[in-house]
């Protein structure tokens, strides 16, 4: 096995004292908690079985399905424009991030690229979605920790970005706006100004959002050295996104892989924190926010003009071939693995999804931590349970 | 079978770079530390790598790409029917009018031999390389070595090849649903696995034309006049 770092080993060595001590003493037995399916930490049906002596958790299990859809088979009878309608609903909250490697798996297949101000626009609406999701977990995160103001501040200013995408799309939540080829539409008149407004009110929360938690004592003592995660076990699990730059590692798909989307033209930092712990995972997504508002308002400035669809055939045939296509959503890596035979639609897509690879590392780093910190560790992985299950 | 190499489309205009120095050169090394173990290798030059690997090199394969090429993250762990469904994709004109059979299987990229086909993806956090492992199961064994000691993430991934597709893991320690209900038979996400609301309601495809309410159902009357005929 891997590294684990001191405090974790401390506390699992503490697991096993406090169980011989209790015993002798007391003689008493493990108990079996069940957190969910129905728990507000879950936000979803996720179950967490969590076996513990005393106040300390002795082993973890989530059990998933609850919400299993299988998107993956259901993709099998669909065309590839219908793919998605379907795909928006993996992560709900950041929509439009899931359509893009998809659209942009087909298009490989196809060797069509969209026009210059779909690729901007496309940006933008990730961008926007992924601020749309994050502003969410940060006041979520203070919810967990029993600080509940923060979230109906969250809910209050995610309606700016919301708003935004209902004015173009015509969906909340379920844009289905991205096509092969490039964008349903162009934007509406005056919408650019109302965005550049959004952004202010964007950055304003993630300032009022760290002056509310952040430096709040309580919130500080309940994050700080909780759910260490060393850097060679995440990636062994595959953590992705912010969970895997609060453990130090230097990586952001948006800007170490070459896309057609724009970010190459954007100025943007990639925020990584040593520690590894809840507090270092929301300090991460509290600066991508901000950065993400950066790019924004970057791009915003220099759409450029001409068409918003490549040619593209009325009925879209793929070619046969293999194609795997992930970006950097709000939750993580989500990638699409599509193999094409030629039809109208997909042979077989396999969903990589952030949550899944996430969460899977609930059982490693719930052992040995105290039942309260099973909330925070849960809150500060940040998953949607769409996300896990698909 | 058309490969993913961009060669076709890229002859004509400017030589772009065909060559992938880094990928070649990961593909390679694989190559020398599996020795006959790698079965076929393709790169589609700027774009991605694939391998396929035998089924006695699966778990050696992950081992040496992680200790040995970087490639220490673990995307994820599939697999891949490569049967023609029976069913097409269940709209009333798509069923193909011959049953498929395993004989004639149009494997896709770094070809294939059998019908199961494990599919994982790897990563280097380093230089953001990947690779993809492919690797043929015989459907007279179904069982692969598993990867959850060398990459803790494949438990679930393995837990969820195994209910979807039937595929088991020698030495994987808790192999049980982890979506479906423990009694459930059957694996969905095989091809000849019927999915059960199209086939109590076909999807009326690219004739997918409802009366608009108040309108007279002309549809109706084009069918009754197409069937006396």
């Amino acid at each position: 096995m891997t590294a684990i770092s001191e405090r974790q080993q401390r506390s699992y060595i503490g697991a096993i004292a406090a169980e011989a001590r209790v015993n002798v003493e007391l003689e008493t037995e493990g108990m079996t908690l069940n957190i969910g399916p129905q728990h507000p930490a879950t936000h979803g049906t996720l179950r967490i079985i969590a076996k513990l002596d005393g106040e300390q958790v002795v082993s973890a299990e989530p059990v998933m399905g609850y919400m299993h859809r299988g998107y993956e088979k259901l993709v099998e009878v669909r065309t590839f424009p219908q793919v998605t309608t379907l795909i928006n609903r993996i992560d709900w909250l950041g929509n439009f991030a899931n359509e893009v490697p998809f659209i942009l798996a087909a298009e490989q297949l196809m060797e069509i690229e969209a026009p210059a101000r779909a690729q901007y626009i496309r940006t933008i609406f990730f961008e926007l979605s992924r601020q749309a999701n994050l502003m969410l977990f940060l006041g979520d995160m203070g919810v967990q920790l029993g600080a509940i103001t923060a979230v109906f501040y969250a809910f209050r200013d995610r309606e700016h970005v919301l708003n935004l995408m209902e004015s173009v799309t015509g969906g909340r939540f379920h844009p289905n706006f991205d096509r092969i080829g490039g964008l349903k539409d162009d934007l509406p008149k005056g919408w650019v100004e109302e965005c550049k407004g959004a952004m202010v009110k964007v950055r304003r929360f993630c300032d009022e959002i760290e002056e509310l938690l952040m430096g709040n004592e309580i919130f500080e003592t309940r994050t700080r050295g909780i759910g260490v995660i060393p850097a060679e076990v995440a990636l062994g699990y595959g953590l992705s996104g912010a969970n895997l730059r609060a453990s130090g590692v230097d990586w952001d798909l948006r800007r170490d892989n070459d896309y057609p989307l724009a970010w190459k033209d954007a100025d943007f930092k990639v925020w990584t924190h040593p520690d590894g712990d809840s507090f270092a995972r929301y300090w991460v997504r509290l600066q991508e926010v901000r950065e993400s508002t950066k790019i924004v308002d970057q791009l915003i400035e220099n759409i450029p003009a001409g068409p918003i669809m490549a040619k593209v055939p009325r009925i879209i045939k793929v070619p046969a071939g293999e194609a795997w296509v992930s970006t950097e959503n709000p939750l993580g890596e989500m990638g699409y693995y599509v193999v094409s035979k030629g039809d109208l639609g997909p042979f077989r897509v396999k969903i990589r999804t952030a949550s899944f690879n996430n969460i899977s590392i609930v059982p490693w780093v719930m052992r040995g931590v105290y039942v309260p910190d099973v909330i925070t560790i849960l809150a500060s992985l940040y998953f949607i349970l769409g996300d896990i299950d698909r | 079978m058309s490969r993913l190499s961009s060669a076709e489309t890229t002859t004509e205009e400017q030589p772009a770079p065909l060559v992938d120095a880094a990928r070649d050169e990961m593909v390679a090394a694989l190559a020398t530390q599996l020795g006959d173990a790698v079965v076929e290798s393709h790169v589609a030059p700027g774009r991605d790598a694939w391998v396929r690997v035998d089924l006695s090199a699966w778990d050696t394969a992950a081992r040496v790409c992680r200790e040995q090429l970087g490639l220490t993250y673990f995307c994820y762990l599939s697999a891949i029917d490569w049967l023609p469904s029976p069913f097409g994709r269940s709209e009333d004109d798509s069923a193909p009018t011959v049953a498929p059979s395993t004989d004639q299987l149009d494997h896709g990229v770094a070809g294939g031999a059998t019908r199961f086909q494990l599919l994982a993806r790897l990563v280097s956090p380093t230089t953001h390389l990947g690779i993809n492992l492919k690797c043929d199961l015989p459907d007279d064994g179904l069982t692969a070595p598993t990867w959850s000691r060398i990459f803790p993430g494949a438990d679930w991934n393995e837990r969820e090849i195994c209910e979807m597709f039937g595929i088991t893991f020698a030495g994987h320690p808790h192999l049980v649903n982890i979506y479906l209900p423990g009694d459930f038979e059957g694996h969905p996400l095989r091809k000849d696995f019927p999915l059960l609301s199209r086939m109590v309601k076909p999807w009326p495809g690219l004739v997918d034309v409802e009366p608009m309410p108040g309108e007279p159902d002309e549809d109706e009357e084009a069918t009754e006049a197409g069937d006396e005929e």
